[in-house]
């Protein structure tokens, strides 16, 4: 186990700068999210770190020592890849088995650690099977206890649950941070798919085109985007341009277009600076809609339902309100809205955060 | 007559047209009689038994077994390195690289044997077994790189990093990993190399040096002065190699793969 440092690394590839200058800290043992659409660079940090590429610039410390000039199988690194990477022509105890060929371990220690293993990976017995015969979840499985046995430095996941069904990859996610707290390794999990970044991760760090654009808990993410980036990448969000009017002690008010005069608390406006005109993040899941009036105090405002995606128990709701349409995403209560309702749309000022105007 | 009557009435007389004079040769080399011919005078094995008998025929045999697989030898440990460096790693040049090695299919055979012969004069060497192994080598090399290449290109490379993460360098990778996956492709090819060299003629003639025989230009040297029956049974012996190899090395193949995946 060890902590991973990454700085002031770039990578080019030709005249294409995949990732621009960044510093990133993995701390000892946590599990760190690299997060973001294809192509922001995030898989090949872990290519990086991994040793499966070489950084253009900057240094990768691992355990405090450089190790840009050590080859990848002298790393002790954990690698788990999207489509398991299992040895086809060799059985699951074999593949388990692999990496501890090249560190001296006898027979009979090889064959203790490989059943401890698949115990960690709730899959015993299953050591002379072909990875063919097994389901892609018991083969993802078979992949971490591959990766896990050599006791890594480092833990490395490339998009582990991608290749998996919807309902497995929930249940995959679970098993795999309980595999992750269990054993301790400082983990590194690639993935573009949010809802997995914010269940599993102790921090995130969302990249975009190559650049960092925020580093900070699933709570803090998802509660203070840093950016319009954030804000969007992470669930749907309204973003609304709002004048600041004044600042209290702890509080600032912002002037926001339909819903009148809105307070926000101070530290949902840190990414505000003093900056004179903002952009308040409306969480879709966070704008209500009632077919009455709304609650005396509230903020509200009046709109026409123009369309509904429905999905079950939940629905999304777009929202004509004047000249602009907002995202809505409610539960269902009895029936859900038809199209074409008139509807009180009602914001909790405790649920938004607010940017500075970047233009 | 309509039209696919026509087309089923051409195509075996094609058929026949190609392969009557292999079939004939086949009947033929179990004629009893001394003058090859029909109608057949009785069944018989006696030109099996000369053919055993025949000193520069099991000679020419020795020889064309040898030089097959050293042939497939040659050819596949080059192809599997050229495959490699040209499916894994990108370098300057590839595809002149690629070109070059695929080129001696192109080229007509006559060509390239003459070529051969005019370079080695150049140095200064004479013909050897050498040169017909060295000559062989090359026109046999297009086949397996391209059977091997195929095979790679489906390998993922994520067998070979994972291989790599887990502490095997990359010769220890390549053992482990990458040639057990690309066993049936090396199998097929080497295959390929020796049927390709078992039957050449065209360029073994320009290549051989004087007093050797393979299989194929002991035959032709044997026609120039009559069709014996031997010979009937000697292209009998040479159909069942060419063909029987690769069919049985095909099931082999199958056999093997539905045992593991």
């Amino acid at each position: 186990m060890a902590r991973v440092e990454l700085k002031q690394i770039t990578k080019s590839f030709g005249s294409f700068k995949a990732v621009h200058e960044s510093d990133v800290l993995f701390e000892e043992g946590s599990f760190t999210t690299l997060l973001g659409p294809s192509g922001c660079g995030k898989t090949t940090i872990l290519r990086m770190v991994s040793g499966l590429e070489s950084p253009t610039s900057g240094d990768i410390m691992i355990g405090g020592k450089r190790i840009n000039d050590v080859p990848i199988h002298k790393r002790n690194l954990g690698l788990v890849f999207q489509n398991y990477a299992l040895f086809p022509h060799r059985t699951i105890a074999e593949n388990i088995a692999f990496g501890l060929k090249y560190r001296g371990v006898s027979k009979a220690d090889a064959a203790q650690k490989v059943k401890d293993a698949l115990e960690i990976v709730r899959l015993p017995g299953v050591e002379d099977r072909y990875p063919s015969q097994l389901s892609g979840g018991q083969q993802q499985r078979i992949a971490m206890a591959r990766a896990i046995v050599i006791e890594p430095d480092v833990l490395l996941l490339d998009e582990p649950l991608s290749a998996l069904d919807a309902n497995l990859r929930e249940d995959m996610r679970v098993e795999l941070k309980a595999i992750q707290h269990r054993i301790g390794v400082t983990s590194i999990f690639v993935t573009h798919d949010q809802s997995e970044a914010l269940a599993m991760s102790d921090r995130i760090i969302v990249m975009s085109a190559g650049r960092i654009e925020q580093v900070g808990a699933p709570e803090e993410v998802y509660n203070n985007p840093a950016s319009e980036f954030v804000a969007n990448f992470l669930g749907a969000s309204n973003i609304v341009a709002v004048d600041v009017k004044g600042r209290g002690a702890d509080d600032v008010t912002l002037e926001v277009p339909h819903f009148g005069a809105v307070t926000l608390h101070a530290n949902r406006a840190v990414n505000l600076g003093d900056a004179a005109k903002g952009k308040l993040v409306i969480r879709a899941e966070k704008l209500h809609l009632s077919d009455g009036a709304a609650p005396e105090g509230a903020v509200s405002t009046k709109g026409v339902v123009e369309a509904v995606d429905y999905q079950g128990q939940l629905a999304r709701y777009f929202v004509r309100i004047g000249d602009v349409q907002f995202q809505a995403m409610n539960m269902i209560d009895g029936a859900p809205f038809a199209q074409g309702a008139e509807v009180s749309v009602v914001l909790n000022p405790d649920d938004c955060s607010v940017l500075a105007n970047e233009a | 007559m309509n039209a696919w009557a026509f087309i089923r009435f051409y195509t075996i007389l094609v058929y026949t047209f190609m392969f009557a004079p292999i079939i004939v040769v086949l009947i033929l080399a179990f004629n009893a009689s001394q003058f090859g011919g029909f109608p057949i005078e009785g069944f018989s094995l006696r030109w099996f038994g000369e053919l055993f008998q025949n000193e520069a025929i099991m000679r020419a045999f020795r020889t064309s077994f040898i030089l097959g697989l050293m042939t497939a030898l040659v050819a596949t440990t080059i192809g599997i390195l050229a495959a490699l460096a040209l499916v894994r790693y990108q370098f300057r040049g590839k595809d002149w690289i690629t070109t070059f090695l695929i080129s001696p299919v192109l080229v007509p055979e006559t060509v390239l044997a003459v070529g051969l012969l005019i370079f080695l004069r150049w140095l200064h060497m004479p013909r050897s077994f050498g040169l017909l192994l060295l000559g062989h080598s090359i026109i046999a090399l297009p086949f397996v790189v391209l059977v091997v290449q195929a095979r790679l290109v489906g390998i993922r490379r994520e067998y070979e990093e994972a291989a790599r993460s887990l502490g095997a360098s990359p010769v220890q990778t390549f053992f482990a990993v990458t040639f057990p996956l690309l066993m049936p492709a090396i199998f097929a090819g080497a295959l390929f190399a020796f049927t390709i060299s078992f039957d050449n003629i065209t360029a073994t003639i320009f290549w051989r040096p004087s007093g050797m025989e393979t299989v194929p230009t002991q035959i032709f040297g044997m026609l120039r002065h009559s069709v014996s029956p031997e010979i009937n049974a000697l292209g009998f012996v040479m159909i069942c190699i060419t063909v029987g190899v690769p069919l049985l090395a095909g099931g082999l193949a199958r056999y093997f793969s539905r045992k593991k995946v």
